[in-house]
C-alpha cells in the first residue's frame, strides 16, 4: 500500500485560483473523504493529482513525484479514479471494458490478437461487482447504478494502489448506497482511498479520516467527530443544512 | 425522425456482438473462401478484359476505404487526406517503372520531353532499384502517416482540428506536385507505362495478372483489418473513439492507439495506390488531391464505416455508378452524388450495411416514417 | 528593402483575402462549431451575385456597391436554409456535417455549371479600382487590393461592434459559452444559431464580391480557398475573432515570404509545416475561450 502526501498544491485557470497551497497527508490504507462545499475546490484537487490540470506544489505518491507526468503515466504507477459523470464505454461491452481497465502496458503481439479467455482478474472482478451474468451486455444498457459499479470494477482489475472517487453514491438508490459502501470497504482493505462526497450519511458510515476543504485551502482535518465538533466548519456549512 | 437519425453513428453494427465471438473464425473463413472465389474465379470468367481492368480500379479504391474503415469507422479519425498516402504510393511505385522502361542511365520521357534536366535528380534514384522502391510504395505513407500522426496526437489535436489537418496536407501536396513539373510531371502525372516489371502492360494477359494482384492485395488488407478490429487493439480503439480521456486515467496512451490506425491506414492507401498504377496505367494530382480525398471517404460513409466490408461494398458501388452514370449524365451524376451522399449521412449514419438490420426493425414494428 | 516592403503588403492583402473568407468561417466554424464545406459555394454565389447584377447594371462602380448587400443577403439565405434543413440536426455529430456540406457543395457547384456554364467569366471592375496607387520610391500598390484590405477591416469592425454592442451579439456569445444554461434563461438557441449562420454565410457573399475583383470566377472557385480559410480559424483559435484576423495577416505575409524566396508549390508545404508545428506550441490555438469541461 502507497500513501499520498500533498504539499503546497496550487491549480489557477486564468488568474482563479481553484486550489490555493494545499497540503495533504492520506496514510497508507486509509479512507478520507474531501468534503467542501460547492467551488471548494475537491474535484480540482482530484484532477491535479491524476495529472489532467496543472498545478504547481508537490504530489509524492510513493517514491514518485506526480506533478509533470501524462495521465496514463500517472495512471499506470497505480492512480485510479472515477467521474462525477459515469464514463464507462458504452459502446463496448462490461467484459471489454474490464479488459482493458486490465490491459495498461500489455505488450503489442497480445494487443493486436484477439482475447481468448477471461482474464482472472477480470472474472474476480466481474464477480465482486455483481456483474457475472452480464459480461456480454453492452456497457450503455446497464441502469445508473451497474455503471457506477463497472466503474469501481475498471479500478479493481486495473489493480491500483491509490483510488480517487468522485461522488461515487450520487443519484443512487438507498440499497445501491449501502451496496457500494460494502464494495468500497472490501476494497480499500488493501488500498488507499480518497473519496469526495456530499452525502454526509454515507461520509459517517464509511469515512476513516476527514478532510474539509474551503475556497480552495484545508478548512479542517481529522476523525469525523473532530471535525463536525470544529465550528470553522460549522460556519462554512451554516444554511447548508450543516454538517450534524 | 426516426430511431435510425437518433442513433450513434458510430455505434457498433446491430449484429449482437456474441454471434460473432462464438462462430467469428468460421464465419470469417466462409466470408472470405466466397469473396476469393467471387474475385478470382467468378469475376474473371462473367467479364470482359475492360471490364475487368475496370474492376482492378475499384478494388484498389476499396483497399483505400478498408483503411479508413479501420481509422474512421472504429478510431473516429476522420481523415480526408488519404489521396496524400494514395498518391505517395503511386508516385513511389510509377517513378520505379518509369525509370524501368527507360532503362538504366537514362531519364524518363516527360523529363526528356521537358529539357530542364541533365540528370535524374537524387532523390529519383533510389527508386531504380525494386528492392527500395516496393517497400517503399507502404513504408513512405507509413512514415509521413507516423511523422503526422505523432505530432498532432501527442498535442490532442483533435476531431475537426485533425480532418482539416489531414485535408490542408493533401491540398499542400498536389500544389506541390503541380508545381514541380520538371521533376513529377506537374499536372499530368506520371503515364504511359509499357512494362511491370518486366511485363508488357499492354498485353491482355499481363492486365489480368494486375488484376489478380489486386484482387489478392484486397483480401489480404480485409484479412488484416478484420484481424484488428475483432483484436484487443480493436476493442481500445472503440474505447479512444468514444472515450479518450477515459482511457488515458486507465494507463492507456490514446496518442498511441490512434497513431496505429492512422499508420496502418496510410500503408493501406499506399498499396492501394501503387497497386492502382499498373492497373489503370496514370497516377497524377488531380488524382490523389481534396476532392477525390473526400470521395474516399464518400463510398465509406455510404456503404458503412463501422463494418468490416461496408467501406469496400461502399467504394466500389460508388465508383461503378460513376462510371456508369458521369460519362452519359455528367449533371446529373453529381447531383445524385451529393444527394446521396445527404441523405445517407445524415439519414442513414450506419451506411448501405445498416439497411438489412434496419430492415429487420421495421418489419418487427412497421412505420412509414423511413422514405429513403 | 523596397522589395521586401512589397512582398510585405502582398502578404497583407492575401491576408486581407484570407481574412474576408475566414471571417464566416469564425463564426460558422468558430462559434458553432459547425464545419461547413459548402460555405466555398457561399462564396461562389456572391461572386455570380455581381455577374448577375451587372447584367442589369452597366455602371460597374454602381453594380459593386450594390452587390456587396445583396450578395450578403442571397449567401446569408442559403446559409439559413442549409442550417435549417441539415445542420441543426446535426449539432451532436461534427464530423458528420462537414461531410454533409460537403455533398450540398457538390450540388450547388454543378447548379453553378447548369447556370452560368463550367467555364470562368469575368466580371467589370469599375475604373477606379483599376489603377495603381504610389506608395514611395517605386513601388505602387493596386486599387483593388486596397479596397479589399478596406472591405476586410470594415468586416470585422461591422462584426465585432454587432458581437459586441448588440443584443443579437450577447446572444450569440451566450450559445457559445454555455448552451443549456442559454437555453434555460429563455434565449430561443435555435433561432440563434439560424442567425449567427445567415450572418457567417452572409461573410462569405462578401468576400465573394471582393474575389471578383482579382480575377475571373467560376463554379469550383470555393473549394480550394476554404481550406486556407479553416486552416486560419483552426490556428487563430475557436470563439475568438482576434485570433483569426492575427493569424490570417501572418499566413498571408509568410506566405508571401516564402514565395517570394523560392515558388508557390514551396510555400505551400512550408506553411503547412509552420501550421504543424505552431499546434506543437499552442494545440487550441492562438487564443481560447476557456472551459473547464473534461472533454
Amino acid at each position: 500500500m502507497t500513501g499520498l502526501e500533498i504539499r503546497g498544491l496550487r491549480v489557477s485557470f486564468d488568474g482563479f485560483v481553484a486550489v490555493d497551497g494545499v497540503d495533504l497527508t492520506v496514510a497508507p490504507g486509509d479512507i478520507r473523504f474531501l468534503i467542501g462545499p460547492n467551488g471548494a475546490g475537491k474535484t480540482t484537487l482530484v484532477d491535479a493529482v491524476t495529472g489532467l490540470v496543472k498545478a504547481t506544489g508537490s504530489v509524492r505518491f510513493g517514491d514518485h513525484e506526480l506533478l509533470g507526468r501524462p495521465v496514463h503515466r500517472i495512471a499506470r504507477l497505480g492512480v485510479g479514479r472515477t467521474f462525477q459523470t459515469s464514463s464507462v464505454f458504452e459502446g463496448l461491452t462490461v467484459l471489454q471494458n474490464l479488459d482493458i481497465a486490465a490491459g495498461a502496458g500489455r505488450g503489442a503481439w497480445t494487443m493486436a490478437r484477439r482475447r481468448r479467455t477471461v482474464p482472472v482478474a477480470v472474472s474476480e472482478a466481474l464477480e465482486t461487482i455483481g456483474l457475472a451474468g452480464r459480461q456480454d451486455a453492452l456497457a450503455g444498457t446497464l441502469a445508473h447504478g451497474h455503471k457506477q459499479w463497472l466503474e469501481i470494477g475498471m479500478l479493481l482489475v486495473q489493480n491500483v494502489d491509490l483510488l480517487l472517487l468522485d461522488e461515487p453514491v450520487a443519484g443512487m438508490s438507498h440499497e445501491e448506497r449501502d451496496a457500494t459502501g460494502a464494495l468500497l470497504a472490501a476494497i480499500s482493505a488493501a488500498r488507499t482511498v480518497v473519496v469526495i462526497e456530499h452525502d454526509m450519511d454515507f461520509m459517517r458510515s464509511f469515512a476513516r479520516t476527514v478532510t474539509v476543504l474551503h475556497a480552495g485551502r484545508v478548512l479542517s482535518e481529522g476523525t469525523v467527530a473532530q471535525v463536525q465538533a470544529d465550528p470553522r466548519v460549522q460556519e462554512v456549512y451554516l444554511g447548508t443544512g450543516g454538517v450534524a | 425522425m426516426t430511431a435510425t437519425v437518433t442513433r450513434d453513428p458510430a455505434a457498433p453494427p446491430a449484429t449482437p456482438r456474441r454471434r460473432v465471438v462464438v462462430s467469428g473464425p468460421a464465419r470469417a473463413a466462409i466470408g472470405f473462401a466466397s469473396g476469393a472465389l467471387l474475385l478470382f474465379a467468378l469475376a474473371p470468367s462473367a467479364l470482359s478484359d475492360f471490364r475487368l481492368s475496370l474492376l482492378a480500379k475499384y478494388l484498389c479504391l476499396a483497399m483505400v476505404a478498408v483503411g479508413i474503415g479501420l481509422a474512421w469507422g472504429r478510431g473516429g479519425l476522420l481523415t480526408l487526406g488519404q489521396g496524400v498516402f494514395f498518391g505517395l504510393g503511386g508516385y513511389a511505385m510509377a517513378m520505379h517503372m518509369k525509370l524501368a522502361d527507360a532503362g538504366p542511365g537514362e531519364l524518363p520521357d516527360f523529363m526528356a520531353l521537358y529539357g530542364q534536366l541533365d540528370a535524374l535528380p537524387w532523390w529519383w534514384r533510389p527508386f531504380a532499384s525494386p528492392w527500395f522502391a516496393l517497400p517503399a510504395t507502404v513504408l513512405l505513407p507509413m512514415l509521413v502517416a507516423f511523422l503526422l500522426g505523432s505530432l498532432v496526437f501527442r498535442r490532442r489535436v483533435r476531431g475537426a482540428y485533425f480532418a482539416i489537418l489531414s485535408q490542408a496536407l493533401a491540398a499542400a501536396l498536389v500544389i506541390f506536385l503541380i508545381g514541380q513539373q520538371g521533376t513529377t510531371g506537374g499536372t499530368n502525372g506520371l503515364t504511359d507505362f509499357q512494362g511491370f516489371f518486366g511485363y508488357d502492360l499492354d498485353d491482355p494477359v499481363n492486365q489480368r495478372m494486375v488484376y489478380f494482384i489486386v484482387a489478392g492485395g484486397l483480401l489480404l488488407l480485409l484479412a488484416l483489418a478484420r484481424q484488428l478490429m475483432h483484436s484487443r487493439y480493436g476493442e481500445l480503439l472503440v474505447a479512444v473513439r468514444d472515450g479518450e480521456e477515459r482511457v488515458r486515467f486507465l494507463g492507456h496512451n490514446p496518442a498511441t492507439v490512434k497513431l496505429v490506425a492512422y499508420v496502418v491506414a496510410a500503408g493501406m492507401a499506399g498499396l492501394a495506390g501503387a497497386l492502382f498504377v499498373p492497373a489503370v496505367g496514370i497516377i497524377n494530382p488531380a488524382l490523389i488531391g481534396v476532392v477525390p480525398s473526400i470521395e474516399f471517404v464518400v463510398g465509406v460513409a455510404v456503404g458503412g464505416r463501422a463494418v468490416l466490408l461496408g467501406p469496400v461494398l461502399g467504394a466500389v458501388a460508388v465508383a461503378w455508378a460513376r462510371t456508369s452514370l458521369s460519362e452519359e449524365f455528367p449533371a446529373a451524376w453529381t447531383y445524385l452524388q451529393g444527394l446521396l451522399f445527404v441523405l445517407v449521412v445524415a439519414f442513414l449514419p450506419g451506411g448501405l450495411a445498416s439497411l438489412p438490420a434496419l430492415a429487420r426493425r421495421l418489419r418487427r414494428t412497421p412505420r412509414q416514417e423511413v422514405g429513403t | 528593402m523596397t522589395v521586401l516592403v512589397g512582398q510585405l503588403f502582398t502578404g497583407v492583402s492575401i491576408g486581407a483575402v484570407l481574412l474576408l473568407i475566414a471571417l464566416g468561417l469564425s463564426l460558422t466554424f468558430g462559434q458553432m462549431g459547425v464545419i461547413n464545406m459548402a460555405h466555398g459555394e457561399f462564396i461562389m454565389a456572391g461572386a455570380y451575385t455581381v455577374y448577375v447584377l451587372q447584367g442589369a447594371i452597366s455602371s460597374a462602380g454602381i453594380s459593386l456597391f450594390v452587390a456587396l448587400p445583396v450578395a450578403f443577403l442571397v449567401a446569408g439565405a442559403l446559409g439559413a436554409l442549409l442550417e435549417y434543413l441539415l445542420i441543426r440536426r446535426l449539432y451532436a455529430r461534427p464530423l458528420d456535417t462537414l461531410l454533409v456540406t460537403w455533398g450540398v457543395s457538390l450540388i450547388l457547384q454543378q447548379l453553378a455549371r447548369d447556370i452560368f456554364g463550367a467555364p470562368n467569366v469575368q466580371t467589370r471592375a469599375p475604373d477606379w479600382l483599376t489603377g495603381n496607387v504610389p506608395l514611395f520610391g517605386d513601388l505602387t500598390l493596386s486599387t483593388n487590393r486596397l479596397f479589399i484590405l478596406a472591405l476586410a477591416i470594415l468586416a470585422v469592425v461591422g462584426l465585432t461592434l454587432v458581437l459586441r454592442l448588440t443584443p443579437l451579439g450577447r446572444r450569440i456569445r451566450a450559445v457559445v459559452q454555455n448552451r443549456d444554461l442559454a437555453a434555460v434563461s429563455g434565449i430561443p438557441t435555435g433561432r440563434v444559431d439560424r442567425l449567427t449562420f445567415f450572418i457567417g454565410s452572409g461573410l462569405a457573399g462578401v468576400a465573394g464580391v471582393a474575389l471578383t475583383l482579382l480575377g475571373p470566377i467560376g463554379p469550383t472557385m470555393g473549394t480550394n480557398l476554404i481550406i486556407d480559410a479553416f486552416l486560419v480559424v483552426v490556428v487563430g483559435g475557436i470563439g475568438t475573432l482576434k485570433g483569426g484576423v492575427i493569424v490570417a495577416f501572418v499566413l498571408g505575409t509568410l506566405q508571401s515570404l516564402v514565395e517570394y524566396t523560392t515558388t508557390l508549390s514551396v510555400a505551400k508545404v512550408v506553411v503547412f509545416v509552420a501550421i504543424v508545428g505552431f499546434l506543437q506550441w499552442r494545440p487550441q490555438g492562438l487564443f481560447t475561450l476557456r472551459t473547464r469541461s473534461l472533454a
